[in-house]
């Protein structure tokens, strides 16, 4: 998924590739630690059968091609990581090995394998697993464990809507994470540590981020929600901080990215107030994603639109 | 007219619209039917026996009046007489098998702007005697209905767990919906199209390699 | 009109799109959608037919076919009057429109075999709509076309130098290109209503 460290245009060069992704699986630990000790077991289990078939299905795809194995750039653990902590705690256990093959051999191998994808694997993953199994995807089991508090929220079991739906939970339950939802969105704090590892290593810049988030809470106010609460509800931190960032899938230069991350901010908001689904952060950075080679070719500095590569 | 000696017999005529020159999986023809109406694996088949209707009804009047349609306007006269088999078909779908018409819904009128049509009757049918363009429409509509049957069948045993209707999995097996929405049938479309250009390529390189040793 | 202008104008765009929900008007868009430039050309061109298209064909249907109780003449009359614009449009831009003519041109004939113009003029008189929402709904599902092949034309010419698997070049990838474009836009259902 990540291709090179530069934000200009691409250097496929291995090691780099490598690196960058183990610097994602690394701001990934605290979301991913988070996940496990709310939901458990099972939470555990699912990022494990997502991580393995993703990367199975890479191997698998190299070996039947008689290609060189890609495993090691670790691009495939990335994308199950991230499919994985974007499934509800309650998913069966088959459910993100479907989403693995998709992901790998659809969407990644199908158009190039690495570098070549248009939208981002996992969330394109996520989409087919909602709209083919809705109900799987959006039974949200109430977290096993509260961290600090213990609110009526949690106290009140089984299985409840997102805090999108059901508005009872308190800021400091929805930046710990004590509220329902998919494994990896929950705990905010988590997330923002992983953010600010990726943004101390250069990894990602701060523009989409920032600007998807200031445009959601900015929209949100004007529309007369809380833009506090719309910012830690749902998947938005998740999708800012790992998915929309996506080397591959967003725009190269920083006026670019700006377009791309308003663009992301407006259409959650959109989907949030008005659409069917209760979430719209992947629906919302898959179309942007599918803008992005327009957005490039009309905001790319000139050397780089006249040079072809590969040409 | 001096017969020609190199014309194709009658069944290669018909051989060809159903391997050969298929015209979803080898023309890529008529893509918004094969995409729409294959929800299901007899929805196809109706939606393929209603085109192979019109295709051999419209290739036989085209190829009679071949002689006497001026070339000049020959492309609204062959458009007139495609629609005209189109309203018949729309009729008589209507008539005898009215939810098979209600499911396939728009896409009944829309055989007349079908491209595998017009193309037979421009491409065959303006230069083919009449039985020749039959057996072509028939050929051809029998390639696009084995076409939208096998989009069907998949489409249908994976979004559905059955085919024609029949349950094929147990009860544990949870259909995945994506197959039978929209984006299913673009994907299924594509991977069907890229394994049969696949398994095209194989036969096509063992063929140059049972040419090559024997030469 | 029953439904609110925005409203309907977001309906027709994103979330009934012609090419991703109402499957019309695939070959065109599978056809002239390698470049972002000819695919605009395309899209324009189309946008200007099935506007006229809707308008001509809702006139024909209720002040011609109903008053002589000739309704299941519909698909004929309206494939020739589709037939007929395009023509003339041909000949109008040639003499008056230069320039639009010859950025625009090539693509007319190739309209008249889009079905999304002929299923445009069905799905006007199938839904009962009123001469105002049959121009709007003509006009709305052609932008969304146009805003379908363009960026559909945008990720092909990405697409270009990727290293796509033989069998898969071509139609098979652009099939799953747009596949995934339409699960994308699903995201939109339910926006309006």
């Amino acid at each position: 998924m990540r291709l090179s460290l530069s934000s200009g245009p691409h250097i496929r060069a291995k090691s780099d590739t490598r690196l960058t992704m183990l610097d994602v699986l690394i701001a990934l630990l605290p979301t991913t630690a988070a996940g496990i000790y709310f939901f458990g077991t099972r939470a555990a289990l699912l990022l494990a059968v997502s991580v393995a078939s993703c990367v199975l299905f890479e191997a698998l795809w190299c070996a039947l091609g008689h290609r060189k194995s890609t495993v090691g750039d670790l691009s495939a653990a990335v994308t199950g990581l991230l499919l994985g902590l974007n499934l509800p705690s309650s998913a069966p256990w088959w459910l993100p090995v479907i989403g693995a093959a998709f992901a790998i051999l659809v969407i990644k191998q199908l158009f190039g394998g690495l570098g070549a994808n248009f939208l981002n694997p996992a969330l394109a993953a996520r989409a087919a697993l909602l709209s083919s199994w809705p109900a799987h995807m959006t039974t949200f089991l109430l977290p096993q464990r509260t961290l600090f508090v213990n609110t009526a929220a949690v106290a009140d079991a089984a299985t409840a809507a997102t805090p999108l739906t059901a508005k009872s939970s308190s800021y400091l339950d929805l930046f710990l994470g004590n509220i329902p939802g998919c494994i990896g969105e929950v705990c905010k704090a988590a997330l923002i540590l992983g953010l600010l590892y990726l943004l101390v290593r250069k990894v990602i810049g701060w523009q989409i981020p920032v600007v998807m988030v200031a445009t959601v809470a900015l929209l949100s106010w004007a529309l007369g929600e809380d833009p506090l609460q719309a910012v830690l509800s749902g998947g938005l931190l998740l999708g800012a901080i790992f998915m929309a960032t996506d080397y591959v899938t967003s725009p190269m230069l920083a006026v670019g990215e700006c377009i791309y991350a308003f663009g992301c901010g407006v259409i959650l908001v959109l989907i949030r107030k008005f659409g069917n689904y209760p979430e719209g952060c992947s629906y919302a950075i898959l179309i942007m994603n599918i803008i992005t080679p327009l957005i490039d070719k009309y905001c790319k500095r000139k050397v780089y639109g006249e040079v072809k590569k590969n040409a | 007219m001096p017969k020609d000696e190199n014309k194709p017999s009658l069944r290669g005529v018909f051989l060809n619209g159903i391997l050969n020159e298929n015209p979803t999986f080898r023309l890529v023809l008529g893509t918004c039917p094969t995409i729409a109406v294959t929800t299901s694996a007899i929805n196809g088949l109706g939606m393929g026996l209603a085109a192979t209707f019109v295709l051999i009804g419209s290739n036989m009047v085209i190829s009679a009046l071949r002689k006497v349609i001026p070339d000049k306007v020959r492309i609204p006269c062959f458009v007139l007489v495609i629609c005209t088999f189109v309203t018949i078909v729309q009729m008589l779908l209507h008539a005898f098998v009215p939810t098979l018409y209600a499911s396939l819904g728009l896409f009944i009128p829309l055989i007349v702007v079908n491209c595998i049509i017009l193309a037979r009757a421009e491409a065959f049918a303006s230069k083919n005697g009449v039985v020749a363009s039959a057996v072509d429409g028939l050929g051809m509509g029998l390639g696009f209905t084995l076409a939208m049957v096998l989009m069907g069948c998949v489409r249908e045993l994976f979004g559905n767990g059955t085919v024609f209707g029949l349950t094929v999995f147990g009860g544990a097996f949870e259909p995945m919906l994506l197959f039978v929405l929209a984006p299913g049938g673009f994907i299924v479309f594509g991977l069907l199209l890229g394994i049969i250009n696949a398994i095209s390529d194989k036969i096509a390189a063992r063929k140059a390699a049972e040419g090559g040793t024997k030469a | 009109m029953t439904m609110n202008f925005w409203l309907f104008m977001i309906d027709c765009i994103l979330c009934h799109n012609f090419i991703f929900s109402r499957f019309l008007g695939n070959c065109p868009f599978l056809g002239v959608s390698s470049k972002v430039e000819t695919a605009t050309g395309m899209g324009l061109a189309v946008v200007f037919v099935m506007t006229l298209a809707s308008f001509f064909t809702y006139l024909g249907y209720y002040y011609i076919l109903v008053p002589l109780k000739l309704t299941y003449l519909d698909t004929i009359m309206f494939i020739l009057v589709i037939a007929s614009l395009v023509q003339f449009v041909e000949m109008f831009m040639k003499k008056s429109l230069k320039s639009l003519y010859n950025s625009l041109g090539i693509y007319l004939p190739l309209i008249t075999t889009n079905c999304a113009v002929l299923g445009v003029a069905t799905l006007n008189i199938t839904s009962g709509y009123g001469l105002l929402q049959s121009v709007l709904n003509g006009a709305f599902g052609a932008v969304g076309f146009l805003l379908a092949i363009v960026l559909m034309a945008g990720v092909r010419e990405r697409l270009e130098s990727s290293n796509i698997p033989k069998c898969f070049k071509g139609f098979p990838i652009c099939l799953i290109t747009a596949g995934l474009m339409s699960m994308a836009f699903m995201g939109f259902s339910g926006l309006v209503g």
